[in-house]
């Protein structure tokens, strides 16, 4: 087995479903079964209507997300699951911070803020201020190193959301899947794809 | 309801709607599903479904159970000598819950059920009614799918789906929790659709013929291939495929607990069980084939024992309907994804037509040194005190090999697989990847509802026979002709073998008690006996066979016997010990 396949790094799992209740628990317990920890997870409406996407990042070696991904694949009301490593997709998450808008407005150079950290402030009151950044990780927990001193008071992020770079989308897929006798393609046994830019199970 | 008016519903997709109650929705589905035998109890949250089956008596034959999990497990036996699937009816709250045992056994044995829970209403849930438990989060994990009905439009269509699913593909158990307020509600009826498609389900993988040249060519330049099967032959229906193909390529064949049957024992080709308690020479053997081909079978630890040192020298051809069992466990060479059925005979046409003589003889070799260092004392014992070997070699002699023999869960269930003989397909029922202590009663009375016309021989040991003992009121009410034999070593067995041998004999709770179980029968009117001498064995068993009706035989063995041989935990296949 090669290093590639047993190193651990983040892996984005891709999961087109129905939209069902139930079915993020089901998806759920694939991942806390084995004891690996989710560590961001994003369900929205997909290019296509009444299909749900799951985002899922995980770390853990390929080996182990190739197995995960079949096991989610076989739930009745998942069409689809692809992974991909962060070079393979662009991804951003959203992060809000509130601060006391006194200890800014003394404190810091607000402008400075805004312009070294692609932020933008989303309200301003007199008692708080909330400000908003969209970026990788490293961009987002930047931006709380640098207010942590001066009270920040709540901070959220946002699961991560991901597109797949080498994607044509889910739409020709789907009328595949709707036909009785799908083509190869749907029901793909990748198992040969590994070196395709896609991996997809 | 009139019975005209019944007839007309059964025909599939009424044009004309008819106004019915979710319940009588739920029983007509079962009818165009084929179903005949509900195994259940009933209780408050399914009241109405039992309301509406009274008037359904002639055509559902509902055997009532003595506890919910004796229900699901009767639903298994059943499912696994028809090959239909099992039916179980269970209450909210308690009865659903005693549906979890039996729901993770079929899901790891990929056994084809449909469960009905009655729930509260459903303005009660979450709300903590009474008998209320949140059944769909608790058997997510244990079932192939479920779902919970809150209105009775979606009865139709849910049980058409979930009947598909519990028996499409890799078989698997699905759980349907209907509110009460969906059982009583009226609405229109406009007949049932069997379903055969939903676009998120893909049952079957297509068959890639690349897979199978890639897989065929490995075969025929093979010197040494070795072929593992299990149940996904026998769940395909693929016995005969199966046959054609060893015949054709002449490979030595060895099952796995679940594969017992799909070809006879005394095939030329069979050369036994696999595992931890399997046969010698297919267990050493596996690491010495160049080519091994699984069929329908998923690399269970207690198959391979160790992983890092099984069958390392061997490219890996594995055959398998489920996508997620392809290098799950065991690395493979050729993945050839599909349903055994169809795949095997396009493997049977190109493969050579060949011989294995000396590497069959190889196998041939190993059996006798099996049988000189443990086959032979089990089963022909020289000291005073009977093994359970000489049972099943005895009960042998009167079955000819065309009984289904059900096994619990322990000593002697590894022994009734190994030394019993199988003719047919559908024959060996018994708990392999859960393990359930108590499954072998209630699925005896299953599999026999499952095969009215088959002698059903329930092997249980005393341990086992006293978690689900309760269905022995089954039996008595029903009047179904099981034959239990209990094999009494007086220890819970196969626990203590292993306080014995890697535990410094430290009998650590194994030591355990039991009733008289031929009063006990008696008690429920079934006839029994107890033997405890070796000349009163075959006499014993020959009365049991030739009782009508149910029976039960109490055997008391020699109480520190252990099973060989046995690849250790952690060890290597090939380092199974014959002691």
């Amino acid at each position: 087995m090669s290093n590639q396949d047993t190193e651990k790094q983040e892996f984005n799992i891709t999961v087109y479903t129905e939209n069902q209740i139930g079915l993020l628990n089901r998806i759920a317990i694939i991942f806390t079964r084995r004891k690996i920890n989710i560590d961001s997870l994003n369900t929205s409406p997909s290019e296509i209507e009444s299909i749900h996407r799951f985002n899922i990042v995980i770390t853990e070696s390929e080996d182990v997300v190739r197995k995960l991904t079949r096991q989610i694949e076989k739930q009745v009301e998942v069409l689809k699951v692809y992974y991909h490593t962060n070079a393979d997709v662009i991804w951003q998450e959203m992060a809000l911070y509130k601060v006391s808008t006194d200890v800014i407005a003394e404190k810091v150079s607000v402008e400075r803020l805004l312009r070294e950290n692609g932020a933008r402030v989303v309200v301003l009151r007199k008692d708080y201020t909330v400000f908003e950044t969209t970026g990788h990780r490293e961009e987002t927990d930047n931006l709380i190193s640098i207010l942590q001193p001066y009270g920040l008071i709540e901070f959220v992020r946002s699961a991560r959301v991901a597109i797949i770079k080498d994607s044509e989308g889910f739409n020709s897929k789907l009328r595949e899947f709707e036909r009785l006798e799908p083509g190869e393609d749907v029901i793909e046994n990748e198992y040969l794809n590994k070196g395709q830019k896609v991996f997809s199970m | 309801m009139e019975v005209a008016q019944q007839e007309v519903l059964t025909t599939p997709a009424a044009k004309e709607a008819v106004e019915i109650t979710g319940s009588a929705a739920l029983l007509e589905a079962l009818i165009v599903e084929g179903v005949d035998t509900i195994f259940g109890y009933p209780g408050g949250a399914i009241m109405p479904i039992y309301d509406a089956l009274y008037d359904y008596k002639e055509k559902l034959n509902h055997i009532l159970v003595r506890h919910e999990q004796g229900g699901i497990h009767a639903g298994q036996g059943y499912a696994r000598t028809s090959g239909k699937v099992g039916v179980v009816f269970a209450t909210s709250g308690p009865g659903a819950t005693n549906l979890v045992t039996g729901l993770a056994d079929a899901q790891i044995d990929s056994t084809p059920l449909v469960c009905i829970t009655g729930q509260v209403f459903a303005h009660l849930l979450g709300t903590d009614a009474f008998q209320e438990t949140d059944v769909i989060n608790i058997t997510t994990p244990v079932t192939k799918w479920n779902y919970q009905v809150t209105d009775a439009n979606e009865i139709p269509e849910v049980i058409a789906k979930a009947f598909y699913i519990a028996k499409s593909g890799r078989p698997g158990p699905v759980l349907i929790d209907i509110t009460k307020n969906a059982q009583i509600q009226k609405f229109d009826y406009k007949g049932y659709v069997q379903c055969n498609h939903i676009r998120s389900y893909r049952p079957k993988p297509i068959v890639r013929t690349q897979y199978i040249e890639e897989a065929a060519a490995l075969i025929n330049q093979a010197k040494k291939p070795f072929v593992l099967f299990g149940q996904g032959v026998i769940l395909g229906s693929a016995e005969q495929e199966f046959k054609a193909f060893i015949e054709k390529s002449g490979i030595p064949s060895a099952w796995t607990i679940l594969g017992a049957g799909a070809i006879p024992t005394d095939h030329p080709l069979n050369v036994g069980m696999l595992g931890m308690h399997g046969n010698y020479g297919p267990n050493v053997l596996t690491n010495d084939c160049d080519v091994l081909i699984a069929i329908g079978m998923r690399f269970d630890d207690r198959v391979t024992g160790r992983l890092d040192k099984y069958a390392k020298q061997a490219q890996v051809i594995h055959l398998d309907i489920d996508p997620a069992e392809i290098d799950k466990n065991v690395k493979t060479t050729v993945p050839v994804w599909g349903d055994c059925k169809e795949t095997l005979p396009l493997l049977t046409a190109l493969v050579e037509k060949k011989e294995h003589t000396e590497w069959l003889k190889l196998f041939n070799e190993y059996t006798q040194k099996e049988v000189d260092a443990v086959i032979h004392t089990e089963l022909n014992p020289t000291t005073e005190e009977m093994t359970m070997g000489e049972v099943i070699k005895q009960l042998n002699e009167l079955t000819h090999g065309n009984a289904v023999i059900v096994s619990d869960v322990g000593q002697h269930q590894m022994v009734a697989c190994r030394y019993s003989q199988f003719n047919n397909t559908r024959s060996n029922v018994t708990s392999g990847g859960l393990g359930t202590m108590g499954f072998g009663l209630p699925a005896a009375i299953g599999a026999k509802f499952g095969a009215q016309d088959r002698d059903v021989i329930a092997i249980i040991g005393d341990g086992g026979f006293q978690m689900t003992l309760q269905e022995l009121g089954t039996i008595m009410q029903t009047g179904v002709d099981v034959k239990i034999i209990i094999l009494n070593n007086r220890f819970l067995g196969m626990v203590r073998q292993w306080q014995e041998l890697f535990n410094e004999r430290r009998y650590s709770f194994v030591d355990i008690q039991s009733p008289d179980f031929v009063a006990l029968a008696a008690s429920y009117r079934i006839a029994g006996k107890r033997v405890d001498s070796r000349e009163d064995l075959a006499p014993a068993l020959k009365e049991m066979m030739d009782h009508k009706g149910s029976y039960l035989l109490e055997v008391m063995v020699t109480k520190e016997n252990n099973v060989f041989p046995m690849v250790p935990q952690g060890c290597s296949v090939s380092e199974i010990r014959l002691k």
